[in-house]
């Protein structure tokens, strides 16, 4: 299959005060087909959010792709001009963010919100577009829809308002939904449904997405592939069952070993020492040289501190950025 | 009503029973009259020295409201807290402020717990001057060794709160509370909004904690993984009433209500993979 989306070494980083830069994405390559949902893992300052406005060119002022390209429908939209990243923003490529309660207006009703994303991209009258605007709603709000469109955002609880602003992402047919840690904010039950909406949305609409958290098992059921970022570079990238079950890379060991499990939880385990990855990714700066996990490696070896490992093929598609396999 | 203590034997007294709590709140409904809302219907449940208990439920169970009301931040409308064998609902509030520093609240979000105008040390240092028990000197000491207590440098102290990373700052939320030497802490979802492997270290922390200084915990939360892992005893919340309460593990692998399930459904876990395709 033609991959709808190709991204390939993508380099990011941003300039600081006092003429320094910081590197937030080095060498990022993957690809999406149509239909896939690509799971993107990652801790606070991995690069994820960093990815996710890289590849629409929403980075702030002092951001800077140095180095890449991110090919969407044959197109290299690091290359497009402001008016074809208009039309492409929000009609072929949609985002969904994480606080519905920020990203929405306050002061607006929800279905005028939804409105206002259809008319800025299609010429159809009015009352065409009201009616879609309908319709759209009525996809993700089962009953009551009406009431959902006439109401403010103060007034819908957070599932709702997450519903409210997956329908300004899907109303114009985009092919790409990129969603930055979308139910981060929601509790489990709600954060279910939601997941269950985007899955509902992919099988019937055949849409890609990327979908960008910091818990792996939110991936878990849900993702058909996962990437793991750490410190802006890929550490791992595999199909959802293989990534998720038995991880290669000692971060997304590591990370899954530290996190408690409710069927293991047995009497004897319980209260014990949780294993944990030693030190704490945002305090400890990045090493210049060698591999940027190297600092809180278990598995460090003589290599790790010289040259940064390469991606190593590890068979069904899994590609692993660790000496321990080759590197 | 006698509430049945989970641990500790016949004759320990537990260091926190609550009973029958009822907190009212009033909102004005769609019509414009005041209508009442029960956030907590008649709670009751205790908890020993020493130990963690969990209290689970969905958004708008009840479940911050119940901290609110140990904490003494919220009156209950009715019903009694008692707490080192006194009852902090019927006090006074000059004797409620004596109860207040032992029990100490920690909230999920640091970056808004901490004020962000104030330097680490400031803010360790603020809850040690209102107190006024310790001297200049020893104040600093002290700041010091909480420091040290929860694995942060003491030279960080010239640094502001937007200068840490999240654990950092969690770290200094509970450095904070354990100033005052409380003997209940109530964690209220003081994991969830940290990284996954930082909650590991955080987690580990609060046992290590308990462990030495031999406080009970009130973990409130959605995490039912978490849980699992930290509690003696699960308290299940639905629209503010006790659904179900016990041992954790009781509770979790033999789950009573269609409520308990449906949390235990709804808990993401990399377990799932094999999960069925969900439902819109």
């Amino acid at each position: 299959m033609v991959p709808i989306l190709e991204v390939q070494d993508l380099d990011v980083s941003y300039s600081l005060p006092g003429g320094a830069s910081y590197t937030a994405l080095a060498g990022v390559s993957f690809q999406l087909v149509a239909g896939e949902i690509l799971g993107v893992l990652g801790e606070s300052g991995s690069g994820k959010s960093t990815l996710a406005a890289s590849l629409l060119k929403l980075l702030p002022s002092n951001g800077n792709i140095s180095k890449g390209s991110v090919f969407f429908e044959g197109k290299d939209l690091l290359c497009a001009s402001a008016g074809e990243l208009e039309r492409i923003r929000g009609k072929r490529i949609s985002l969904v963010y994480q606080e519905p309660s920020v990203a929405l207006h306050p002061a607006i009703r929800a279905g005028e919100q939804v409105f206002q994303v259809l008319a800025a991209h299609e010429s159809a009258g009015k009352n065409t577009l009201r009616q879609k605007t309908r319709q759209v709603l009525g996809s993700l709000f089962l009953e009551e829809a009406d009431r959902i469109s006439n109401s403010y955002p103060h007034q819908l609880s957070g599932g709702q308002r997450q519903r409210v602003l997956i329908a300004q992402a899907i109303a114009c047919g985009p092919s790409l939904l990129i969603a930055d840690e979308p139910t981060a904010s929601l509790d489990p039950t709600t954060q279910m449904e939601i997941l269950g909406v985007f899955r509902t949305l992919r099988d019937q609409l055949g849409l890609a997405m990327i979908f960008i958290t910091h818990n792996p098992a939110l991936l878990a059921g849900f993702a058909d592939r996962v990437l793991v970022l750490y410190g802006g570079r890929v550490a791992e990238l595999g199909p959802a069952r293989t990534v998720l079950s038995s991880p290669r890379h000692p971060y997304t060991q590591g990370l899954f070993q530290s996190m408690p499990q409710i069927l293991e939880s047995t009497d004897t385990k319980r209260k014990t020492k949780l294993p944990m990855i030693a030190g704490d990714s945002s305090a400890v700066p990045l090493p210049f040289e060698g591999c940027v996990f190297e600092p809180r490696c278990p598995d460090r070896m003589e290599d790790c501190r010289k040259r940064e490992p390469a991606l190593v093929n590890l068979g069904e598609s899994h590609t692993v950025s660790c000496f321990k396999y080759g590197g | 009503m006698e509430v049945e203590t989970f641990h500790g034997g016949q004759n320990m007294q537990p260091l926190l029973k609550v009973e029958k709590v009822v907190k009212a709140y009033y909102a004005k409904n769609a019509a414009g009259s005041r209508e009442k809302l029960l956030a907590l219907d008649g709670v009751s449940f205790a908890v020993a020295q020493g130990d963690t208990l969990a209290v689970v439920g969905e958004s708008g169970s009840g479940k911050s409201t119940l901290g609110s009301c140990i904490s003494c931040l919220e009156i209950p409308t009715s019903g009694s807290i008692w707490f080192e064998g006194r009852d902090i609902v019927a006090l006074a509030e000059s004797e409620r402020r004596k109860v207040r520093p032992r029990i100490q609240l920690i909230f999920q979000d640091p970056s808004n717990s901490l004020n962000p105008r104030w330097s680490v040390e400031e803010i360790l240092l603020e809850p040690l001057t209102l107190q006024g028990k310790l001297k200049r000197e020893e104040t600093k000491q002290r700041a010091v060794d909480l420091m040290t207590q929860v694995g942060l440098s003491s030279d960080m102290f010239e640094r502001w709160p937007a200068q840490l990373s999240g654990g950092q700052r969690q770290r200094l939320a509970i450095a904070r509370a354990l100033a005052l030497e409380p003997k209940l802490l109530i964690l209220d979802e003081a994991l969830s909004a940290l990284d996954c492997s930082v909650q590991a270290q955080i987690a580990n922390l609060l046992m290590e904690l308990q462990r030495t200084l031999g406080m009970s915990y009130l973990f409130i939360t959605h995490d039912l993984a978490m849980a699992a892992h930290l509690a003696d005893e699960i308290v299940v919340l639905n629209r503010g009433r006790v659904v179900e309460q016990g041992p954790a593990e009781k509770i979790l692998r033999h789950p009573k209500e269609e409520i308990t399930r449906h949390l235990l459904a709804a808990m993401p876990s990399l377990n799932n993979a094999a999960r069925p395709p969900l439902e819109l």
